[in-house]
């Protein structure tokens, strides 16, 4: 039997095309390109929104349009072209479904494809579904059940609508519309995203997930999540993309934030797999996201994320520890194959006292890749106490590629506990060797190895998720290994 | 006048009394147009996020000390490591004083930059060493264009230096303020054995900016060890650039010993080029006040088989501000590096702050790079476990942040020299720590 050499695999990854690079026709009801006021005013619109969120939607494009793209970050790309993209887009089958059946089947397709069909996700384990393609909600399951218990999940034009008081009471409140330009810009033209609202003391009985997909091309889909998470309430929420394959850039920039009051916890989980271009590292999904979470009293706020797709990703998933005893925490792993660049990382803001943070980073990189680390760990004067913990390891496979750490850490309390950790290494031939002797032949070896490297990321994903996010980095991984 | 049109505009003052027909003078015109170009580094600048340069640029600095100035030995005795024979190179006020220094020629060159810049006997290591590593950033520039005295020091082949060298620089006060730009050469042929002990030191109150560079290149298996001791006074500030090129197989530590200064920058850049290379770079600081340290490493590995270590410690009290910032990059091609980076820190008051910024920047997938940093306090179990023995707090707390600092000080060669620091921790942490000093 001929060997299956580490080249071999490292070969078979290189030439992989996407798996689900696939665009379902569905007719679209699309924009003119170009941003100006009057676009800002027809989403508004579109969307049926109130007076103030047009208001709103306007100052944040007045100050975008005096902001300048950031460049700090180590990834290179040639910058999209803010005039050439279309703001909104939306399928054209707008009547809400009651069931499953009335669902365009093509679109069901799509989701059958991406092995996600949502009769399946029914089944599994109680999973509401708010299905978003091209940035507006077309599917929403289990409201029901969700709705007994007085919690509210639905799409964000939708919570304009209906509880304009709560939307106008936290949007924008962890994420301000001045924060940086791509989340200037997402205030500005956000077309849809999910709103939730778990009341006082509610335990959301099930996973909340959506799934994000861009599906028309020279769409930028900009996606606003907001979860507040009132006293003494839980929820976990699940976020998870595929895209699919295209030659020209699409942009991607979202804003998440959660708001979690005292006693409350939020679970915020993602696999994200956009399309990452293909093997010359053409096209790709340019992920620009803002993720900030802020915790009250007690609260706790926990991201877990699982990084394979996207051309370039710049994300910071962040946790402001504003309540004393709260608690953050950040779970990622990042894969980077061909050309690929991810910067990512987080920040930890420590205002509270006894506050506690921790942050485990994985990044593998593979064929040209770059992955980057860069985080922030930052305790204030007042935040007596402190306790930090960060580890981030990286793992390269080949020497193309590159891995990276940037942490800052900036203490100004004298009790502060700091721990950073972080370490870079290849898959050792020693250990392959182990397991070869033990009769596991090498690929599986290395599926082994890069499972228990990733395995304390893996194991913080829900039981639902920890599924697709092993799927996915089969595909981003297998063949890359070694 | 701002302080960079003031240098700018005395390098003509500078150009009428050097030689300007020198192939040292083309380096210098380009290095001051560097500068004008580049100017201070501000905030905006990555490396200089944590470091504001703008309360020690506001001085009206004179930028060409007068007229030598002496003292006398028994006053600075306490600045010397006088229990050991030494060479010494000493200046005062940029200037260099013969009495007070001990230079050779036999065997090896330990003599001033100046003369080395002009005598032809030099020519030829001048021409393949001078600015040859030096970054080309503002400040090593502006030195770069004031370069003319320091020391200059060449150790030839298969020697081992039978004695330490000791570079050291005062400021006497004679101007309102001051400002010095030594530049040092080390030169360390195949095989030589060279340790070195530099130390800047300010005699009164009156502000003195030093902005000093040196380049150190270790050949084949040579080994350099190069020791700073920083503990100057609350009025003096201290950029320091050092850069070090190392070939095959040689071997090269700095040891940096914050314990002093209103604003202490030490740019620390190893290169290496050639396989088998050891680089080690380590530091204690100690401050308290207002002080300001900030430690700006980079190790650059460019072949493969290559170690680095990096071992940081820092204490900071009162109002002091610590900054690290070390950065390690392993080229494509540097296969099987080794590159460990550990900073750790104590806050002893609330008002100290501590910024620390390592990073890893990794091209190379066969090596082990590891850093790790920490932030904290005491341990207050083994702060009971002394004071249940009968040792009072303060002294508890000094033993247990001298046995912090312990690690860093542990790789010291010079028995004399790691006595004296010894001291200067202890008097530093306020305590009597008991041991035989």
């Amino acid at each position: 039997m001929s060997k299956y050499t580490e080249d071999d695999l490292r070969e078979e990854l290189k030439t992989k095309e996407y798996e689900y690079g696939f665009y379902t026709d569905i007719e679209s009801d699309t924009f003119p390109v170009g941003l100006n006021e009057d676009i800002v005013r027809a989403i508004s619109v579109k969307k049926e929104e109130p007076e103030w969120m047009t208001e709103w939607r306007l100052d944040a494009f007045k100050t975008w349009k005096e902001m300048v793209e950031p460049e700090w970050a180590n990834v290179h790309y040639e910058k999209p072209d803010f005039q050439a993209i279309s703001y909104y887009s939306a399928p054209n089958n707008k009547p809400k479904y009651d069931s499953l059946d009335e669902v365009d089947p093509e679109l069901l397709d799509t989701f059958n494809k991406l092995g996600i069909s949502l009769d399946e996700q029914k089944k599994l384990a109680g999973v509401a579904m708010d299905v978003v393609v091209d940035s507006v909600s077309v599917a929403t399951t289990f409201k029901k059940t969700l709705a007994e218990k007085g919690i509210i999940f639905c799409s964000i034009s939708e919570a304009i609508r209906e509880y304009p008081d709560l939307v106008k009471k936290y949007i924008g409140t962890v994420v301000p519309k001045k924060d940086n330009f791509y989340a200037a810009l997402n205030s500005a033209v956000f077309s849809d995203g999910s709103f939730c609202y778990i009341p006082k003391g509610v335990k959301c009985p099930m996973e909340l997930s959506t799934y994000f997909r861009i599906n028309q091309a020279g769409t930028g889909q900009f996606e606003r999540t907001l979860v507040v998470a009132d006293q003494g309430s839980y929820v976990s929420y699940l976020e998870g993309c595929t895209a699919p394959s295209r030659d020209e850039n699409q942009l991607h920039a979202a804003v998440v934030e959660l708001i979690a009051l005292d006693d409350a916890e939020i679970k915020y989980s993602t696999v994200q797999n956009w399309f990452p271009g293909n093997a010359e590292g053409k096209g790709g999904v340019y992920n620009f996201v803002t993720k900030r979470g802020l915790c009250e009293k007690n609260a706790k706020i926990s991201w877990t994320q699982v990084e394979t797709g996207s051309a370039v990703t710049w994300k910071y998933p962040s946790c402001v520890l504003k309540g004393d005893n709260s608690v953050g925490e950040f779970y990622s792993i990042a894969v980077t194959n061909n050309f690929q660049q991810a910067d990512t990382g987080t920040k930890m803001i420590h205002l509270g006292k006894n506050t506690k943070s921790t942050i485990i980073s994985k990044g593998i990189s593979a064929g040209k890749s770059q992955n980057s680390y860069r985080g922030l760990v930052q305790i204030a004067g007042r935040a007596e106490n402190a306790r930090n913990f960060s580890q981030c390891d990286s793992l390269l496979m080949g020497n193309e590629c590159g891995a990276h750490t940037f942490p800052y850490i900036e203490a100004k309390n004298k009790s502060a506990q700091i721990e950073h950790e972080a370490t870079t290494s290849k898959i050792g031939e020693d250990q392959i060797f182990y397991c070869n002797q033990r009769g596991i032949d090498t690929e599986k070896a290395i599926a082994l190895i890069v499972n228990g490297f990733s395995k304390e990321v893996l194991n913080k994903l829900p039981m639902e998720f920890a599924v697709e996010a092993q799927k996915l980095l089969e595909i981003s991984l297998e063949g890359s290994v070694g | 006048m701002s302080l960079k049109e003031k240098l700018v505009s005395s390098f003509m003052a500078f150009e009428d009394h050097v030689d300007v027909d020198t192939k040292i003078h083309d380096i210098r015109t380009e290095a001051i147009k560097l500068f004008e170009d580049k100017g201070f580094p501000t905030k905006k600048d990555e490396a200089w996020k944590y470091t504001s340069l703008n309360s020690i640029l506001k001085h009206d600095y004179s930028v060409f000390p007068k007229q030598e100035n002496a003292i006398e030995y028994s006053d600075i005795k306490q600045y010397f490591i006088h229990d050991i024979d030494t060479y010494k190179i000493v200046f005062i006020d940029g200037k260099y004083s013969s009495h007070l220094s001990q230079t050779t020629h036999e065997g090896l060159d330990v003599c001033l930059m100046s003369a080395a810049l002009t005598k032809p006997k030099y020519q030829l290591v001048i021409e393949n060493y001078f600015n040859k590593v030096a970054e080309k950033d503002g400040l090593s520039s502006l030195n770069t264009a004031f370069s003319q005295e320091g020391a200059f020091i060449h150790v030839p082949k298969n020697k081992v230096v039978n004695k330490p060298i000791q570079i050291v620089h005062f400021s006497t006060g004679n101007e309102s303020a001051l400002m010095l730009q030594p530049r040092n050469l080390i030169v360390v042929d195949e095989n030589s054995h060279v340790q070195i002990i530099e130390r800047h030191q300010s005699l009164t109150d009156n502000p003195v900016l030093t902005n000093s560079v040196t380049e150190i290149f270790a050949n084949k298996r040579a080994i350099v060890d190069y020791y700073k001791i920083q503990n100057d006074n609350l009025n003096a500030s201290l950029i320091d650039n050092t850069f070090v090129e190392q070939k095959q197989e040689s071997f090269a530590s700095v040891h940096t010993f914050s314990f002093g200064g209103k604003l202490t920058r030490n740019n620390l850049n190893y290169y290496q080029n050639g396989e088998r290379i050891d680089s080690t770079l380590k530091g204690v600081t100690i401050i308290g006040e207002k002080q300001h340290v900030d430690h700006n490493t980079l190790v650059h590995h460019i072949e493969p088989n290559c170690e680095s270590h990096q071992d940081y410690k820092g204490i900071f009290d009162d109002n002091a501000t610590g900054v690290f910032n070390g950065k390690v990059v392993v080229e494509k091609e540097a296969q099987k590096t080794n590159a460990f980076q550990s900073n750790n820190n104590i806050l002893v008051s609330d008002k100290a702050t501590i910024n620390t910024k390592p990073q890893l920047e990794i091209f190379a997938d066969d090596v082990k790079c590891s850093h790790g940093c920490t932030i904290g306090q005491l341990d207050e179990s083994a702060l009971f476990y002394l004071k249940s023995r009968g040792i009072p707090e303060k002294e508890a707390r000094g033993l247990l942040m001298f046995a912090f600092s312990n690690n860093v000080l542990s790789s010291v060669k010079i028995p004399e020299l790691k006595q004296r620091i010894t001291k200067l921790i202890a008097l530093k942490l306020g305590v009597n720590i008991g041991f035989d000093l």
